[in-house]
């Protein structure tokens, strides 16, 4: 089905780069590395539209939508910019779209979502959805997911996700078509295996205890950060007030008052640079809860093996007493404690004739079984092999994410220590006039 | 040292004791020896005094009037606070170093030790035998309620720097300075202190010049001279004003400790996280120990908002009522005198001797204005000085502060670009 493809692709996530430029940078590695999907295609979240329609209950509610609008590659690089195709979507239809992926591919990564709800906000972000900067957020984290998806080697030559980018009105029924829904696993039934499974390929156990990891520290570290950040909105916008009373000071005095006011406006400007500075924190923290939300992906996929190797040892296990069934009723002994064991020792030993439909009926039960153990164990082989992979380009991935999110936000503190420098400086220069 | 320097030959300052005449001179310390530089260093202390450079340039950075380095020719020092118990009460003392080249001085060194009483008993005399002058405020009597250890070190130090600046204040003025009250501050044991304390006019004539005091404000000045109720408007005004500014300076103290909270965990977390991992373990241990160095620079910018300019201000929001009460001490006296004035115009008045009172009056009143104007001009100049210098001290600590981090974060960067290899960064600006 799909070309794996090289899994080296180096995706640049989220820097302190526009939504544009990041698409030109992944655009760019595309065309070097491989036969995606943005080769031949452009693709946007460009705007964000609230709605009010009546929903499943007949109730008048209010929801936004975001316009996805692509256009074919080759169009632009005859020098004519043609007007994209687009469609609007709502939140709930991405969701859609990623739990079939989900479903359709257990054995990949599935690039995450941005957040339903907002989450880890600080005082100055509403945590409410209709809120334009949320809103805005959510428009650049919709189009993030769109673009790893159309970037992954797999993912990008899904049939239903293209529907999804270009067919308005016909593509959930494409992917209800598709019978995915019944495809999915039951959590009961995943737990189960977690606890059951026997003999699970380590390397999985140990990226699960990774994600496990993974989500711990970036929430831990998500929760700190907005308080650091409310807490450091506070300091600067205080210096506010020095600039509103050093204005009203310098009017009752005579030498003193030039300083005093200019320095007022260097408070002012303080004060206000702040605002600059949280925009590119709250960036930043994007990027970390991406990579929050790709844990739980991972862990997915571990899940997920946990699954096909525990029905595989359910499988080769029930062959296993199948046999052994077979076994006694051919020699006559009973081996273990079994019900037929003992209803037979209480009820009397069966007929010749009962015995020998038995033993046809489990010869029969053993092909099948036998049959279904190379079934699954193939499946499971399988499993383990593109799972790897895809593992394994999502650590080189994750790796140089986060990588380049740390390096710009030192660049971020680099920029917000020269602000300062410069404004104290200034401060100090009016003071000196004092 | 610095009694080599002055030789017997100049002329000393002498006690002025017409007051007015020396008021006029207050800039024309020409009869005074100019010292050598060294002394304005501090280095006329002895090596055996455990002061801090710190102390010492602190002491004399307000000082920056542009003739008075070269001519001052007292120097003091409040440090070393010690506690001592008795069966009644456990109280702080302060060692008092006093070095100069007055000739009224026996010696021209001396060390006393004083408590917060001692302080309160001269700004108090000072206040009473110059009810015009603008006395230095103290710090406040302790009575923070709940502060379990009433003697920990952070306000034994605020203290001990609040003292200082006041006795340098006493210092530095030209008439306090020459009070006898201060040099007996400055070099008697505390016998003899506690014997000259009780020389001082009595409870009952304090309690006589407080009720004339009450009658003159009851009766309230009629003709006050533009001038003053110019200072007074602006003493209105500027106390609310330095009021504001030693709020928010406080309320920036707060947030600033209340974020270096926050901060404090954001370190550790990412130790926490490059324990999970391998490629990213390098940069995020990076990342901790930016953060941790960050921290420590914001922990000191704080400290020096709170001991520098946070006291400072707070010395000025109590110099506004230091004002308010030297004006009003004005008024009441030329209340008294106009009091005194009416008092000629009644019938059976004993014009003789009213007249005698008043040509006293009149030359208190004119004396006190003398003053006060005089004094206030220095006030000012002073409080420039003292303001100008800590927001500037201010803006250093806090210049410093972020080139710091600023250098931290640019060492974290390199380090990152020059491992990655071939991943396209942006530009830093």
């Amino acid at each position: 089905m799909a070309d794996s493809g090289s899994e080296d692709i180096a995706v640049i996530g989220n820097t302190d780069l526009t939504p544009s430029e990041s698409e030109n940078n992944l655009k760019n590695t595309m065309v070097e590395k491989g036969t995606n999907l943005l080769k031949r295609m452009e693709i946007n979240v460009a705007e964000a539209e609230k709605r009010t329609g009546k929903n499943a209950v007949n109730m008048q509610e209010t929801y936004t939508v975001y316009l996805v609008e692509t256009r074919a590659v080759d169009a632009t690089s005859e020098g004519t910019t043609p007007v994209p195709d687009s469609l609007w979507r709502r939140y709930s239809e991405f969701e859609l779209l990623r739990n079939y992926l989900l479903v359709t591919y257990p054995f990949l990564v599935v690039p995450p979502l941005p957040e339903k709800r907002a989450e880890f906000v600080w005082h100055k972000l509403s945590a409410d959805n209709m809120d334009p900067d949320f809103v805005e957020r959510r428009r650049v984290g919709l189009e993030n997911f769109l673009l790893r998806v159309a970037l992954h080697p797999v993912l990008s030559n899904d049939k239903i996700f293209y529907s999804f980018l270009t067919e308005e009105n016909g593509w959930k029924e494409n992917a209800f078509e598709t019978g995915f829904q019944a495809m999915a696993d039951s959590r009961l039934k995943a737990l189960n295996a977690t606890f059951r499974v026997k003999n699970a390929d380590k390397r999985f156990a140990d990226m699960k205890h990774y994600g496990d990891e993974l989500q711990s520290v970036i929430s831990q570290l998500l929760r700190v950060r907005a308080r650091a950040a409310d807490r450091l909105y506070g300091v600067y916008k205080v210096h506010a007030n020095y600039g509103r009373v050093f204005s009203e000071w310098s009017a009752i005095e005579k030498e003193m008052g030039d300083g005093l006011q200019s320095a007022g406006h260097h408070m002012d400007a303080y004060a206000a640079s702040v605002d600059d500075i949280l925009e590119e924190e709250e960036h930043y923290a994007d990027q970390l809860k991406e990579y929050l939300f790709y844990a739980d992906a991972l862990r997915a996929v571990c899940r997920k093996h946990e699954l096909t190797q525990y029905e595989l040892e359910m499988a080769a296990q029930d062959l296993t007493s199948k046999k052994q069934q077979q076994e006694e009723l051919a020699t006559g002994t009973v081996r273990t404690f079994s019900l037929k064991g003992m209803t037979s020792k209480l009820f009397g030993q069966e007929t010749p004739e009962q015995r020998e439909a038995k033993l046809k009926m489990l010869e029969t039960q053993i092909e099948e079984g036998e049959e279904l153990v190379k079934e699954r164990n193939t499946e499971c082989e399988e499993f383990v092999k593109s799972a790897w992979v895809d593992i394994e380009r999502f650590k080189e991935q994750k790796d140089h994410d986060l990588r380049e999110a740390l390096i710009s936000y030192a660049i971020m503190q680099i920029s917000m220590c020269k602000k300062g420098i410069q404004v104290w400086n200034n401060a100090k220069e009016c003071f000196s006039k004092m | 040292m610095s009694d080599t320097i002055l030789d017997d030959n100049a002329s000393s300052l002498s006690i002025p004791t017409d007051i007015a005449r020396h008021m006029l001179d207050l800039d024309e310390d020409d009869d005074l020896e100019v010292f050598s530089k060294e002394t304005t260093e501090g280095s006329s202390f002895n090596a055996s005094m455990p002061t801090s450079p710190g102390s010492m340039i602190n002491q004399y950075k307000f000082e920056e009037e542009e003739e008075d380095i070269d001519t001052k020719d007292i120097f003091v020092l409040v440090d070393n606070p010690e506690s001592h118990v008795t069966a009644i009460e456990t109280y702080i003392t302060y060692r008092v170093v006093t070095k100069t080249t007055r000739s009224e001085f026996d010696s021209s060194e001396f060390e006393v030790r004083r408590r917060y009483q001692d302080f309160l008993w001269l700004k108090t005399r000072l206040e009473e035998a110059n009810p015009t002058l603008i006395v230095h405020p103290l710090p406040e009597k302790f009575v923070m309620k709940g502060m379990v250890e009433r003697f920990n070190e952070d306000f034994l130090e605020k203290r001990r720097r609040a003292l200082n600046r006041f006795l340098n204040r006493i210092a530095d003025h030209p008439i306090f300075s020459s009070t006898e009250d201060f040099k007996i501050f400055l070099t008697a044991d505390v016998g003899a202190l506690t014997s000259h304390k009780k020389l001082g006019p009595g409870f009952l004539s304090r309690m006589g010049e407080s009720v004339r005091g009450l009658a003159a404000t009851v009766r309230g000045v009629r003709n006050r001279p533009e001038e003053f109720t110019a200072m007074q408007e602006y003493v209105e005004a500027f106390g609310q004003k330095i009021s504001s500014v030693d709020k928010v300076t406080q309320r920036i103290v707060r947030e600033q400790k209340e974020y270096l909270e926050d901060l404090k965990e954001c370190a550790p977390t990412y130790t926490l996280w490059s324990n999970s991992e391998e490629e990213l373990a390098e940069p995020l241990r990076g990342m901790a120990s930016c953060l941790e160095r960050c921290y420590q620079e914001t922990e000191e910018q704080v400290k020096e908002l709170n001991d520098n300019l946070n006291p400072t201000l707070h010395e000025y929001v109590l110099c506004t009522e230091t004002l308010k009460t030297v004006l009003r001490r004005r008024d009441n006296i030329q209340a008294e005198f106009e009091a005194k004035t009416e008092a000629l115009l009644a019938k059976h008045a004993d014009r003789e001797s009213i007249r005698e009172d008043l040509n006293k009056m009149e030359d208190r009143l004119e004396l006190a204005n003398n003053a006060l104007k005089s004094d206030w001009t220095r006030w000012k100049k002073v409080m420039r000085t003292d303001l100008r210098s800590a927001f500037m001290d201010t803006a250093e600590k806090n210049v410093n502060c972020y080139e710091k981090c600023l250098a931290v974060w640019e060492s974290f960067l390199l380090s990152q670009r020059t491992d990655a290899e071939g991943t396209q960064v942006s530009d830093s600006s």
